[in-house]
């Protein structure tokens, strides 16, 4: 319980929440969050682990032609993949919207220019990523470098979009330490910022060889036709290589992310999920390793299981995952819900107290006389000075007697003056209000001077 | 607004969220909506006429329409979430909150849109035989109807937005979806997409077609046609939007919302049509007749005023929502109508968390005003650039003429005489607060930086808990 004395003393920002309750139970929400999450991450990995692995084929094609036109074929998935990582994208932005406002949103403007620069940085890659694409038959030979340099280019881009991500999801996680970031990049101290980008580059380059294996291996793919220089077991072999042997080094990269995970998240029940996830991550593990020890004739019987078997790995960690950020801001929330709760009722009673008949900014519940009315014209009509508009002198002058010439053009004004800005009009006062005030400007001046003065000068 | 505040002080906050808007309506109206019914209706003909050329032309038009909607046009998209939320957190909060299941239906058309168009153009040179070329011209079909879909529920909850009867909601969801303006928005925005995806797309024949052949003379024809035939639907929509809008900002406000402004927007809406239609129908009458006669830059004139008549048809928007974000629930600043007792009594600062001083004393009046403006003001207004307070008080009173209890009683009465804004929030301390920053802004100049560059301010660590 150290994490908690410590997070109490260091006086987090306790903000009130919205008023409005969620649309649906909060673990509806939380459901329907981690599902669309998992669908959304899947074609993010698959995006950006098929940039890398496209520029690193396009480079061991330059000694190795035949991985040139491998490295083309991996390069056409993204298409597709990138923009289903963007569509589906929405649906867990608004659900994390709705489950974590404050948090979210705040950590959206704390890092608020890289945040906003996500969209013209996401709309420049996928247009480097046609251009990659679309200039392959067209860019070779002295033009070759330039391809190339396209595509590290996108490959570059491509890994710095998850970590703005990234540093979103995990500042909102820390209100205590919010007051320490000053931009994006003090940012990425808070929390475990790198750990996570590590594991999850690991994740997208494992899942996406995983993808691959199953691509390349089908048997609807025309490997004689598009890749006349392998053989369907050849390439299964080396996409499940990259799986295995990406996936050997989260052995590496998960316990660091574990270990370097901030405290006041941890729980038991984080350690049982992850654990089980790990326990099930190596039964794949173990089958990836036979499927790799198989022969020609035999290696691609076990894809399927494989596939279901990491589906529910993934399923683990995205859990992990939520029941880590569920419990990290848990007390937090807590809190912030009196505060909400505590300020709703004082504003509650403010409300009521207040009479029926007063309105905002017009004074007391007496009714409106004159005077009062008048508080709104003073801003730019002054008794004896002209202020953005004629002084009350000249219009008496203009409307001597005609308390209804007042009312007509107050109800509908033009522009008589080039050197004033026009007037708007006040109709909306009503006529009740306006009579009165016409008649108080007419009278101005001559019975109560005390008032006029009192009038153009209070505040 | 209880979070932490981002704020850009040049451009100022509106003009990033419409930059995105805008930039997203003109790449979606024209080439989502408008141009995938024009190219699958290409690629009919050319099937129909057994002709390969006019297959292959259309092809290569999509594939421009394919690689930008699927890239400016999804991601100005998502891009208008990400600005509005940024901008106004406590607006989108509460509008997500009270129309998620509208928010959610919108998403799968919208996954569903971006699902066919990838199938329609990457099948295209797979599906080319038979039956295949049928099921794709099928999908063409599926698709504009699906990108028609995305923009008319769009349409529904922009009006759920802008209409006060929507809320709250159990009472009239349907009613609001289908407000007095829907129908004629919609008509207006579907033809006008139709009509200016055949510019579009004229446009392009100039680089897909060979200068002075066969090809292009029957492209541009086929364009002009087309174009054409949506003239006198699209004349429809917008006299009938332009005879609606008056009536339907009555029914949503108060009167006194059809101010100057607002007649001036209603004749020069008028005056622009009128042009902007004279222009593509003579366009398209040459295109028919002599195609040649029209060049690249002579196309570009009906097309410059096609996109200033939608620029001002969206205007009317900003008109109706003003001074509200959730209409009669919350303001554009982030309050909501409920609060302001408790603001006016103890002032805003003390109840803020994201803030420098939660009370204005005599040594921070400066500093506090800052925090006031942040809170209040800074929504919609910058300091020194676009759309600034300084300019707004220049405007009124001129370089100079500051006079800090006129200036007081403006802001205490400026939500009678602009009813577009908000009432000021705060109390009679943070009003000087905010005036002696005013003040000192007047003289000083100084660029005021937001939560994302500045951090919060240190001061604020804890003062909550007092203010509590």
């Amino acid at each position: 319980m150290t994490n908690l004395m410590i997070y109490l003393t260091a006086g987090a920002f306790l903000p009130r929440d919205l008023e409005l309750p969620l649309p649906l139970n909060g673990w509806e929400l939380e459901i329907i969050l981690v599902a669309l999450f998992l669908l959304h991450i899947l074609f993010v990995n698959l995006m950006v682990g098929g940039s890398l692995l496209t520029v690193l084929f396009e480079i061991l094609g330059l000694t190795w032609p035949k991985y040139d036109d491998l490295a083309r074929r991996i390069g056409a998935t993204i298409t597709v993949n990138k923009s289903l990582a963007v569509v589906l994208g929405v649906g867990p932005l608004l659900a994390i919207n709705l489950l974590y406002t404050t948090y979210f949103y705040s950590a959206n403007a704390l890092t608020g220019y890289a945040w906003m620069g996500l969209i013209p940085l996401i709309i420049l890659v996928f247009l480097l990523t046609y251009l990659h694409k679309y200039t392959w038959d067209r860019w070779t030979g002295p033009k070759k470098k330039r391809h190339i340099g396209v595509g590290v280019a996108s490959a570059f881009l491509f890994l710095s979009i998850p970590l703005v991500f990234l540093s979103n999801i995990n500042l909102m996680l820390f209100p205590d330490q919010w007051s320490e970031v000053a931009g994006f990049f003090s940012s990425l101290q808070i929390g475990n910022v790198f750990p996570r980008y590590f594991h999850f580059l690991m994740a997208s380059l494992a899942l996406t060889g995983l993808f691959l294996a199953g691509w390349f291996g089908r048997k609807r793919f025309p490997v004689e036709e598009h890749l006349p220089q392998f053989t369907r077991p050849e390439l299964r072999r080396l996409f499940y290589r990259v799986a295995f042997y990406v996936t050997l080094a989260q052995v590496v990269f998960g316990p660091l992310l574990l270990l370097t995970l901030p405290s006041i998240g941890v729980t038991v029940t984080l350690v049982l999920v992850i654990s089980a996830g790990v326990v099930v991550a190596s039964i794949v593990m173990v089958l990836l390793w036979s499927e790799l020890r198989s022969s020609d004739a035999r290696i691609g019987r076990f894809y399927a299981p494989i596939l279901v078997i990491f589906a529910v790995v993934v399923v683990f960690m995205g859990t992990g995952r939520h029941v880590y950020r569920e419990a990290s801001v848990e007390d937090h929330r807590q809190k912030m819900a009196s505060r909400s709760d505590a300020f709703r009722a004082v504003s509650l009673a403010a409300h009521m107290r207040l009479d029926a008949g007063m309105s905002l900014g017009e004074g007391l519940a007496m009714g409106p006389t004159g005077k009062s009315v008048f508080k709104n014209c003073a801003a730019c009509h002054a008794f004896d000075r002209v202020l953005a508009g004629p002084s009350i002198v000249e219009v008496q002058e203009i409307y001597a007697g005609d308390i209804e010439g007042i009312v007509t053009w107050a109800k509908n004004p033009g522009k008589k003056r080039d050197q004033f800005a026009p007037m708007p009009s006040f109709a909306h006062l009503g006529e009740e209000k306006l009579q009165l005030v016409a008649e108080y400007i007419l009278e101005m001046g001559q019975e109560k001077p005390e008032e006029q003065t009192e009038a153009t000068t209070e505040s | 607004m209880d979070f932490p505040i981002f704020f850009v002080d040049h451009i100022g906050n509106r003009m990033l969220i419409a930059i995105i808007a805008i930039l997203h309506v003109f790449v979606n109206h024209p080439l989502a909506v408008g141009a995938y019914p024009l190219v699958t209706v290409m690629e009919w003909l050319g099937w129909k006429n057994g002709s390969e050329e006019v297959d292959r032309l259309a092809y290569k038009v999509t594939m421009v329409l394919f690689i930008v909607t699927t890239t400016i046009g999804a991601l100005t998209g998502v891009g208008i979430w990400f600005t509005t939320a940024l901008i106004a957190p406590f607006g989108i909060g509460s509008l997500l909150r009270i129309f998620f299941w509208a928010w959610f239906i919108e998403w799968i058309v919208f996954i569903s849109e971006v699902v066919l168009i990838l199938v329609y153009f990457l099948t295209w040179k797979r599906w080319k035989e038979g039956i295949m070329k049928k099921v794709h011209i099928g999908v063409g079909v599926t698709l504009s109807v699906f990108s028609w879909a995305t923009m008319a529920i769009i349409v529904g909850i922009l009006g759920f937005m802008m209409h006060s009867g929507s809320w709250p909601l159990d009472q009239s969801l349907i009613s609001a979806f289908f407000n007095p303006l829907y129908a004629p928005q919609l008509l207006f925005r579907t033809t006008y997409a139709l009509m200016t995806a055949g510019l579009c797309v004229w446009f392009l024949l100039f680089f897909f077609t060979q200068k002075g052949s066969e090809l292009r003379r029957k492209a541009v024809r086929f364009v002009s046609i087309w174009t054409l035939v949506w003239v006198p639907p699209f004349i429809v929509g917008a006299v009938w939007y332009w005879n609606v809008v008056p009536e339907a900002m009555r029914s949503n406000l108060d009167v006194a919302m059809l101010t100057q402004a607002f007649q001036n927007w209603h004749e020069s809406f008028g005056y622009i049509m009128i042009a902007a239609l004279a222009a593509i129908i003579i366009t398209a009458i040459v295109g028919m007749s002599k195609p040649r006669l029209i060049n690249g830059v002579l196309l570009l004139i009906p097309f410059v005023l096609g996109i200033w008549l939608l620029g001002h048809f969206e205007r009317v928007r900003e008109f109706v929502r003003k001074p509200y974000v959730v209409a009669d629930y919350m303001y554009s600043n982030g309050i909501r109508l409920i609060d302001y007792p408790i603001y006016k009594r103890d002032g805003v600062l003390a109840h803020a968390t994201f803030v420098a001083h939660n009370r204005v004393t005599e040594a921070n009046m400066v500093e506090a005003g800052k925090d006031v403006f942040r809170i209040a003001c800074s929504r919609c207004h910058t300091t020194t650039g676009i759309n600034s307070m300084v300019d707004k008080f220049n405007n009124l009173y001129g370089p100079g003429g500051w006079d800090p209890t006129v200036m007081s009683t403006f802001i205490e009465t400026m939500h009678n005489s602009r009813t577009y804004m908000p009432p000021f929030p705060g109390n009679q301390r943070e009003l000087e607060a905010l005036i002696a920053y005013l003040k000192d802004l007047e003289e000083n100049r100084e660029f005021l930086p937001g939560a994302q560059s500045r951090g919060i301010p240190q001061a604020a660590v804890g003062n909550n808990e007092s203010s509590m």
